[in-house]
Parts: structure tokens; C-alpha cells; sequence
């Protein structure tokens, strides 16, 4: 399996920093899980995270001094076959650990007319909206522009727009700017995990994409 | 600091190359020997660095200190585990604080998996394992780099990987568009591949 769509570098340096909102960051770690090169750039970016901790000057911030308490306890040694027994499931580890998911058991709600949706929760206080979209084959969602960053990440068959198609483990990484038109795979439809980082523009979507049907 | 448009001089120190050295035999003897003194030069190397990194991200001096204190603790307990997976020990320590930071500072759920983590999900096939003397070079390589880049390019680089600024504040902290912001991080990001590159 090829992956040709890939997160912007800048959103993966915001990933690698740890300055990606939670919803972004969850669509970034899950795009990861299926993307070897992406593991590697965002490895290669942590070694940048380092550099810049090690090199920056201290002398601006004096630390407080104190000693270090020697410490006696119990070293951790890995376990037999410790943890990469990984599990092809379609539904990313990542969030497969998170939610206590498997691709079967993700409980689908209706939404509207050839559309389900999973809501998945955020941390209490957190902005933003990440949920799984299973959209039947052909279907059409309406135009819409972004408010904010929305990275959508193509689990299980296909959509395409006026920037490409994208298929499994492809991820749209898109910003304000973009005005597009999704069409779901005319065989396969396409199941997504789509997350956005203002909730307001992202309802405003819903809304549209299931009118006259409500309950969001 | 970095707080101001104006100041947007580059704070690196020379003379780096030796550091990562010597972190590494630190690391080792933490593994071998567990001595109390190992503790504690790499207490003293890393405790100021990781609380003032805890700081700048929000948290006050007691949280900073018990964040900073955990970090390490961590490394400590870990170090067993880590010598096996041979990545680069400062970017273990640096994932090992940004974890913390987002999960104690922020209070979200962390995504980011620790670099002794990644190191392991990568299958042997598709790539294999470097060895602690290529990571250790991949550090220095990526340390020299940064110290090639033009101010403006660290400036943005420092703020999002220390002050744990997202690009929007970035922009705001700088009076920028947010474009210009993503463009100065894609190309330092570029020219600190391009020297990685050539070690691959
Ligand atoms: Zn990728």
C-alpha cells in the first residue's frame, strides 16, 4: 500500500513540539501508525526538539538550584516480547488503545441519508470536534470552506475533490484557504477519521451535509 | 528570551559536539551501573533545562520542578529499556518532557508516542535499526544544522519547540501572517533534512 498524501511538514513539526491541538494531533498519530516515512520525519524532528532544548542558553532563566536525591528502586527491563505485537485492524492503533475501538465495533449512528458518524471525546475543556464519517459510495458532501486546520485521514475506501483522489492512509491536511467538494468512492465509499480545531465551523458543515435530518 | 519581535537573535552556544558524547556515556553508565553519581550528572545536565522548558510552557516553579523531577526519574527507570532501542538519548529525554508537559501542563490526551516507542514500531524490514553511534551522529548533524540557519528561521523553530507555542501564536508573538509562519518552519524544517539526509 502506497500513501501519497502526507501532513503538511508544518504539521508535523507542530505534532513533534507537542503544540498540535488534541484533535489534529489524534488524526497526525493515527496517519503515523499507517505511515513509515511520517514516523520517520517526526522521529527527525524530535532530535530537533532536542537540539533546541540542549542548546538554548540558560543563562536568561537561572533554574533554582538543588541537589539530586539519590535514587534506589526498581529498573524496568523489557518483557518477552514486549510490545509490538501490532494489529492489523483498520481502525489505527492509536485509536483503536484510545477509544477501546476495533473497526468492527465502532458504533455507528446515523446522521443522514448515507451517512454515519462516531463522535469520539475529547479531554474535558479541549476545543475541536474528531469523530469517524462512514459515507455511502457516490455520495456527494456539499462545498464548504474551513474555519480552521481540518486533517482528514481516509481509513477504508476512497474520496476524491478538486485537489485529488485520496484512498487508505491518505490524510488531507487543509486550512482556511481551501474551498472543496468530496465525492466518496462511487464502489467503496469511504470511512474517514476527520478532526477539526474550531467546533463551530465544523457543525456548520454538519449541518449542512444532513439537512433537513438534525442531531449533531 | 525569545518574547519580543525585535530580539530575534539566534541563543545557541558553541562548541556543542562534545555534549552529545558525553550524554551518551552518562546514558550507558546509567544502564550498567547504576550509580548514584550517573543520577546525578544527569540531573545536573538535564533538571535546569527541563524545568526551564516546563516553565515557558506554563507551569509554575513547583509544578516545573516535580515535571522536571519526573522526566528524570523516568529516564532512570527506563534506561534499561532504552539502551536496547538505540535512539538518541536526548530525544528520548526531550519526548519523555513533552508527554509530561501535555499531559500535567495541558491536561489532553497525549498522541505522541516516546521516541523509544517509534524506534520499536518501525518494522525491521521496512527500515532497519540504527545504531546509538548513527542517532548520536544524527544529532550532532541536526545541532550543527540549526546553528546554519538564518535568525528568523530558529526564531520560529525555538518557539514552537520550547515556548510550546502552535503556529497561529507563533504568528501573533511576531505580528506575522500565519503563512509566513508555516513557510519559515518549512524551510528550516527543509535544510535540517537535507543534512540528515546525507548520513541516511
Ligand atoms: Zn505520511
Amino acid at each position: 500500500m502506497s500513501i501519497t498524501n502526507h501532513p503538511d511538514p508544518a504539521t508535523l513539526i507542530s505534532f513533534a513540539a507537542g503544540t498540535l491541538s488534541e484533535p489534529l494531533a489524534a488524526v497526525v498519530a493515527a496517519h503515523a501508525a499507517m505511515c513509515s516515512c511520517c514516523r520517520r520525519e517526526i522521529a527527525d524532528m524530535e532530535l530537533v526538539g532536542a537540539a533546541l532544548l540542549l542548546q538554548h542558553s540558560l543563562s536568561a532563566q537561572p533554574a533554582r538550584s538543588g541537589a539530586a536525591k539519590p535514587l534506589r528502586g526498581r529498573v524496568a527491563r523489557p518483557g518477552p516480547g514486549a510490545a509490538h505485537a501490532v494489529a492489523r485492524d483498520r481502525l489505527p492503533s492509536p485509536i483503536a488503545r484510545a477509544y477501546g475501538l476495533t473497526f468492527a465495533t465502532i458504533p455507528w449512528k446515523r446522521l443522514g441519508p448515507g451517512v454515519l458518524h462516531h463522535r469520539l471525546p475529547l479531554s474535558p475543556g479541549t476545543e475541536g470536534d474528531l469523530r469517524l464519517l462512514k459515507i455511502a459510495a457516490g455520495r456527494r458532501m456539499p462545498e464548504h470552506g474551513h474555519g480552521g486546520s481540518e486533517l482528514t485521514l481516509v481509513l477504508d475506501g476512497a474520496y476524491s475533490d478538486e485537489t485529488g483522489t485520496y484512498r487508505s492512509g491518505d490524510m488531507q491536511d487543509v486550512d482556511e484557504s481551501i474551498e472543496h467538494t468530496p465525492v466518496a468512492d462511487q464502489n467503496a465509499g469511504c470511512i474517514c477519521l476527520i478532526a477539526s480545531d474550531r467546533p463551530a465551523r465544523f457543525k456548520g458543515i454538519m449541518a449542512r451535509l444532513v439537512q433537513p435530518w438534525t442531531g449533531i | 528570551m525569545l518574547g519580543t519581535a525585535h530580539d530575534a537573535r539566534p541563543r545557541l552556544r558553541p562548541g556543542p559536539a562534545r555534549r552529545w558524547g558525553s550524554m551518551s556515556d552518562l546514558l550507558s553508565r546509567i544502564v550498567t551501573d547504576r550509580s548514584d553519581e550517573a543520577f546525578r550528572s544527569l540531573f545536573d545536565e538535564y533538571r535546569p533545562r527541563v524545568r526551564r522548558y516546563m516553565l515557558q510552557q506554563g507551569a509554575d516553579g513547583d509544578l516545573a520542578d516535580e515535571l522536571a523531577h519526573e522526566t528524570l526519574v523516568t529516564v532512570w527507570r527506563k534506561a534499561a529499556l532504552y539502551s536496547s532501542d538505540k535512539g538518541s538519548p536526548s530525544a528520548w529525554i526531550f519526548t519523555i518532557a513533552r508527554n509530561l508537559r501535555i499531559d500535567r501542563i495541558r491536561k489532553q490526551r497525549v498522541w505522541q508516542e516516546l521516541t523509544d516507542e517509534h524506534a520499536a514500531s518501525i518494522p525491521s524490514e521496512d527500515q532497519p535499526a540504527d545504531s546509538m553511534i548513527d542517532q548520536q551522529q544524527r544529532q550532532i548533524r541536526v545541532q550543527e544544522a540549526l546553528r546554519t540557519l538564518p535568525a528568523e528561521q530558529i526564531e520560529v523553530v525555538t518557539l514552537a519547540f520550547i515556548e510550546g507555542l502552535p503556529h497561529s501564536e507563533i504568528a501573533e508573538r511576531l505580528s506575522l501572517p500565519l503563512g509566513t509562519v508555516k513557510s519559515r518552519i518549512r524551510l528550516a524544517y527543509a535544510k535540517l533534512r537535507d543534512a540528515l539526509e546525507e548520513l541516511r
